[in-house]
């Protein structure tokens, strides 16, 4: 009969909107700005940088390697390498920014920075409300804004967060157990050699700090690149391998 | 302009009646710039439409307003660098574009993703398959003007499948989540329950939109027999996907090719009789039968184990000199992309092949000698997304 399929629709329609009164998982909508839907564990917006411990100046962990400058598909990153130096976690002098700001109206959220980063030192936020005053300037964020601590990536990525400080801790212990085995060696050596020929031997006390770990490339040649005043040349990030992550 | 204003003209003789069918421009056809921001066009879509009175005698697709340059971007930058960009060409199916990218150049640097990349990655390429079929039948029915309901019912299904992929990807539509030789991450704990879930949850919604829709004598009405693509067209014009199958041929890249790992999948390839919107739009309601059957399997038999090939490098990633094809069946069709190597960081030549807007060149063949609103719902029955056809 003509108008069977009409009624049936009709009769369909009836259903949903009774059902959505008796049961919960019809309802997919929520009302926004009071009633919000945690974010998913693995949501990404917009990146931030990490830093440990208290001072976002002193903490911060990225150390100006410019790699997610020259990965980033956009181009919305632009990083001035500071010409002071400060020690990182482990307590090797690196560099640092003097300037880090991202462009948020130009960032696609793609966490390729992230990826790419060999210092576990910029995450992707989970706080979606970009929204600024200003267009131009308010656009471009800067680092002390950028800056967040590491207790704040640990609550919104618990999983990865925990991975991270685990690989960290994992480094920070091999790096210590070497310079201690380096110390002892080199007290050994210096022990041996006052020893047995008596030669004007190194003082083991005034041992040279530890050499950077063979297994960071990255952190060796930042390291060891020339620490020229202001902007450190382009490409250096060229040769160099993820010292971790796969 | 209806003809009305003529009969107001100089008496006419017995023969122009016959001759204003056949479209000669004599004054009274009604050129017509439908769109770029009509609403029904799916996008910045233009078609100048020649009018006879209601009927379209003449139509020419007009697109390039939301060119961004994507090829040329991509050979300026480096192959990582263009996956995120492969999610907006097709902006409802991000990972079945990162899998035909991922695919192409894995085809390029002798990768071999692991077992259970590959069925992750028929995992997420078929529910991306669903929720475009999903939005599209919702936006066909919007067109005929179905107002809201079916469309918000399909919209409901196709959050949970987004839900799915935010919690895998950190995305809802741009996931940037494939890589040469794997995925980025594996699936998180409680993933591959959740995704059973939506899958048993489906059928259910499909039964429900039958009940709903299918049966509409509105719709039959609005739909059979109109647009309709010959057979001989359609593979001439080299048009691919539910468009093609829905005029009846059997060509499903996942059947002829068997890419990755669809040779272990049991399926099969719905076909329409004769290629008008209703045939258009059943094929792509069976489709989604089908792929359940294949994420059935696939959740079912999703072994253990790495994402990603030991070989694959993330930065410096530079594949040797030489050239690639890869194509995978899009829910749009026949999806490629073409890639040459020089050797260097960055591709030598980069080009789509995009379903899309090869499918939208037999739109005036279609359309000629239906009325307007009928030219909108052939238009929404081909499913384009200007993002993939503008690139």
């Amino acid at each position: 009969m003509l108008g069977t399929g009409l009624i049936k629709g009709m009769a369909e329609t009836a259903r949903n909107f009774v059902g959505s009164f008796l049961e919960e998982d019809r309802l997919t909508t929520v009302e926004y700005p009071e009633e919000r839907i945690p974010a998913k564990e693995a949501a990404r917006s917009f990146p931030f940088l990490v830093f440990d411990g208290d001072d976002a100046e002193k903490g911060l962990r990225c150390v100006a390697c410019q790699i997610c400058e020259k990965e980033c598909p956009p181009q919305c990153i632009f990083i001035l390498k500071d010409t002071a130096k400060k020690p990182d976690f482990v307590g090797k002098m690196q560099f640092q920014p003097k300037v880090f700001d991202i462009d948020v109206s130009v960032c696609m959220s793609c966490q390729i920075c992230v990826e790419v980063c060999p210092f576990e030192a910029i995450k992707m936020d989970v706080d979606f409300e970009l929204s600024r005053f200003d267009r131009f300037e308010g656009l471009l964020i800067h680092k002390d804004e950028l800056s967040k601590p590491n207790s704040y990536f640990r609550k919104i990525h618990p999983t990865d967060a925990a991975a991270v400080d685990a690989n960290l801790a994992a480094e920070k212990a091999k790096a210590e157990a070497k310079a201690v085995a380096d110390a002892a060696a080199k007290a050994k050596a210096a022990s041996a050699a006052a020893a047995g020929l008596a030669a004007p031997a190194k003082p083991a006390a005034a041992a040279p700090p530890p050499p950077p770990t063979p297994a960071d490339p990255i952190l060796k040649s930042a390291s060891s690149s020339t620490a020229g005043p202001g902007l450190a040349e382009t490409g250096s990030g060229k040769t160099h391998a993820p010292a971790h992550g796969s | 302009m209806s003809s009305s204003n003529l009969q107001l003209e100089a008496p006419l003789d017995p023969a122009f009646k016959v001759e204003r069918r056949t479209a000669t421009g004599r004054g009274d056809l009604l050129e017509v710039s439908m769109g770029p921001q009509h609403p029904s066009t799916h996008g910045v879509f233009r078609m100048d439409v020649v009018l006879d009175g209601e009927r379209v005698t003449k139509l020419k697709p007009v697109f390039g307003y939301l060119h961004r340059n994507h090829e040329k971007i991509a050979e300026n930058t480096t192959y990582l660098g263009s996956m995120p960009y492969t999610d907006r060409l097709d902006y409802f199916c991000s990972l079945t574009n990162n899998w035909a990218y991922a695919l192409t150049v894995e085809k390029l640097a002798g990768l071999q993703p692991p077992e259970r990349a590959e069925y992750i990655r028929v995992i997420t390429a078929e529910f991306t398959r669903l929720q475009n079929h999903v939005c599209l039948i919702g936006f066909l029915l919007q067109d005929m003007g179905a107002s809201g309901t079916p469309l918000m019912y399909a919209f409901r299904e196709r959050e949970a499948i987004l839900d799915l992929f935010e919690s895998l990807t950190g995305a809802r539509m741009m996931c940037n989540y494939m890589r040469f030789g794997g995925c980025r991450v594996d699936l998180p704990s409680g993933w591959l329950d959740q995704a059973s879930k939506v899958v048993d949850r489906f059928p259910r919604f499909l039964d429900e939109f039958d009940r709903l829709i299918s049966g509409n004598e509105i719709l039959a009405a609005r739909t059979q027999g109109v647009g309709v693509l010959p057979r001989e067209l359609a593979v001439s014009a080299s048009v691919t996907g539910p468009v093609l199958r829905a005029s009846g041929v059997n060509y499903d890249i996942r059947k002829v090719d068997k890419y990755g790992i669809y040779d272990r999948f049991s399926f099969r390839v719905p076909l329409g009789d004769h290629g008008d919107v209703y045939d258009r739009y059943m094929v792509r309601v069976l489709e989604m039968h089908e792929s359940l059957a294949i994420l059935k399997s696939a959740l079912r038999d999703i072994p253990p184990g790495p994402i990603m090939d030991p070989k694959a490098k993330l930065r410096s990633f530079k594949p040797k000199a030489g050239e690639a094809y890869g194509r995978i069946e899009s829910a749009k069709g026949e999806l490629g992309f073409y890639v040459i190597s020089d050797g260097s960081a960055n591709p030598y030549r980069y080009r789509v092949r995009p379903p899309s807007l090869i499918n939208l060149t037999v739109l005036e063949d279609m359309c000629v000698g239906h009325t307007v609103a009928d030219a909108v719902i052939i238009l929404g029955s081909i499913d384009i997304v200007l993002g993939e056809v503008d690139r």
